[in-house]
């Protein structure tokens, strides 16, 4: 079924009857080609891109629970990097910029692809800067972005004030002094680009199976041949890991140590509000990042609470954190009440960088590490890590998100953090 | 979180600073054959449990003493609270 406008108004006169369901729920098949574990953002947009643009039809996304359950459906996305459902391409290193300016590029064109309205709305995207060596270092940012070929541009105090008066311009502490702004930024409805890949896969025919956990790989000669899951034993070519917050302990299983560790991130959102804040801003002296949702919540986050955990929640101290920053930023939201907290499982890398990347077990993939930033790269994450199972080696832009970059010196450490995943 | 610490009894978590796992404190031979790889190992990988923990924190706005508390990653309970003095002289404390 393709969604568009005519089926609207035949549905409509037709008491909403005619709706099929927007992906199957299909047989299990004892074999497949590639089977991608975890059934998230990053997995779904795999297995649409391995079908649309590599044309390998026999795939299968096994995921434990629902599909979208995890961090793309607690977004901020869980992977949802300084973002809460907040799509940018802001980086300063190259290994990082051209590939999330590839992401962002995919997110404009995604619904067509998909077929499905997951409400991608460029509102801009303003980091503001406190310091002039701040503002040095935003700068030499932008100029990054612009030669990756993405868009930035350096606001000074009096365009802000247009955009956002209600801003605490002469906080005694961090007065704010301008910011990086990326117009092109912006936010996207999270839940919608699980269901639209999931729709959009469906479609050209891969199987998406809910309730399936995998158990174990399946090894012989060496090679990775399929699956154990709880509904049996099931065959594959290929094998592909995207399981965010769960990769160590699914890795664990090919007996693999990471340089992950398991953190959680958590995201706040606000009563109802009349519209007050048209895009995203972050504020430059503390971690804070708010956006408004198209429901009125403000909705806004800060650092993970820097602890390993398995258990999607957090803590007050971070709550209050969280909150200190947004006050200095912005006193207009003192009064807002919360509405909804929660907490998803970050899989927090030693560098910050994620890695897309085969293992040294044949048949066997993994794409992990995207600590909280994942959600922006879900498309060119899906791209990239399709190309590297229909082709069996790296595309040019995740070719630097390498497994073995840790043994061999060529980290992509975009905060100079060292080896501490709570820092990144 | 509450912290029991075992000098200054029950401590809020915001006056710690977490480390990460306890195994860093088996800081590996820097002279031995295989240094190169077991730095590696010691510095990169983890093995990031779900389940109890043995990990370190630092009392950094309290006595700034390092602690080995082992806390259950899936439910956040902390079982046992130790000063890394009292674990040195045993590296049993590892996780595994």
């Amino acid at each position: 079924m393709r969604y568009n406008w005519l089926k609207l108004l035949k549905e409509g006169f037709n008491n909403n009857s005619g709706w099929e369901k927007t992906w199957k729920n299909p047989e299990l098949k004892k074999e497949y080609d590639i089977i991608i574990i975890g059934g998230g953002g990053h997995g779904l947009a795999t297995a649409f891109y391995l079908a649309k643009e590599f044309n390998i039809k026999n795939i299968a996304v096994l995921e434990k629970k629902w599909i979208g359950g995890g961090n793309v459906g607690r977004n901020r996305g869980g992977n949802v990097g300084r973002n809460t459902t907040i799509i940018r391409s802001n980086y300063l290193l190259n290994e990082n910029e051209a590939f999330y300016e590839f992401s962002l590029k995919l997110w404009e064109s995604l619904e067509k692809q998909i077929n499905y309205n997951a409400m991608v709305s460029q509102r801009g995207v303003l980091n503001v800067y406190h310091s002039d060596s701040q503002r040095d270092s935003f700068t030499r940012r932008g100029n990054s972005m612009i030669i990756n070929g993405a868009d930035a541009e350096l606001y000074d105090v009096n365009k802000i004030k247009l955009l956002y008066p209600f801003l605490d311009f002469d906080n005694a502490r961090f007065p704010i002094k301008g910011g990086l702004f990326q117009k092109r930024g912006g936010t996207v409805r999270h839940d919608a680009v699980a269901w639209g890949y999931a729709h959009a896969a469906d479609q050209l025919g891969v199987d998406i199976i809910q309730n399936c956990e995998v158990e174990n790989f399946k090894f012989k000669l060496g090679a990775c041949i399929g699956v154990e899951t709880n509904k049996g034993f099931i065959k594959a070519n290929k094998v592909g890991c995207a399981v965010a917050g769960s990769t160590s302990l699914l890795m664990s299983k090919a007996n693999m140590n990471l340089p992950i560790e398991s953190h959680v991130l958590q995201a706040f959102v606000s009563e109802s509000l009349k519209p007050i804040i048209p895009g995203v801003i972050t504020f430059g002296a503390g971690h804070f990042y708010i956006s408004q949702s198209d429901k009125g919540g403000l909705v806004f986050g800060g650092d993970i609470d820097g602890y390993n955990s398995y258990a999607q929640r957090g803590g007050m101290e971070t709550l209050e954190d969280v909150c200190e920053g947004g006050l200095a930023l912005m006193p207009i939201i003192s009064k807002t009440r919360l509405l909804r907290m929660w907490g998803g499982v970050m899989d927090m890398s030693m560098d910050g960088s994620p890695i897309i990347d085969k293992t040294h077990i044949n048949g066997l993939y993994m794409n992990a590490g995207w600590c909280y930033g994942g959600f922006k790269a879900t498309p060119a994450s899906g791209w990239c890590f399709a190309h590297l199972l229909a082709k069996g080696y790296s595309h040019a832009l995740s070719k630097n998100y390498r497994l073995d970059r840790f043994k061999n010196g060529y980290m992509i450490d975009e905060k100079g953090q060292g080896a501490q995943p709570n820092l990144h | 979180m509450i912290i029991d610490h075992p000098l200054l009894g029950p401590r809020d978590i915001s006056e710690f600073i977490y480390l990460g796992d306890a195994s860093l404190l088996n800081r590996p031979k820097w002279d031995a054959e295989d240094a190169e790889h077991s730095f590696y190992e010691y510095l990169y990988l983890r093995k990031n449990v779900a389940g109890v923990h043995k990990e370190l924190w630092f009392h950094q706005q309290g006595d700034r003493s390092w602690l080995v508390i082992s806390r259950n990653t899936l439910t956040h309970e902390i079982t046992k609270v130790d000063l890394v003095g009292n674990h040195s002289k045993n590296m049993e404390i590892l996780n595994d």
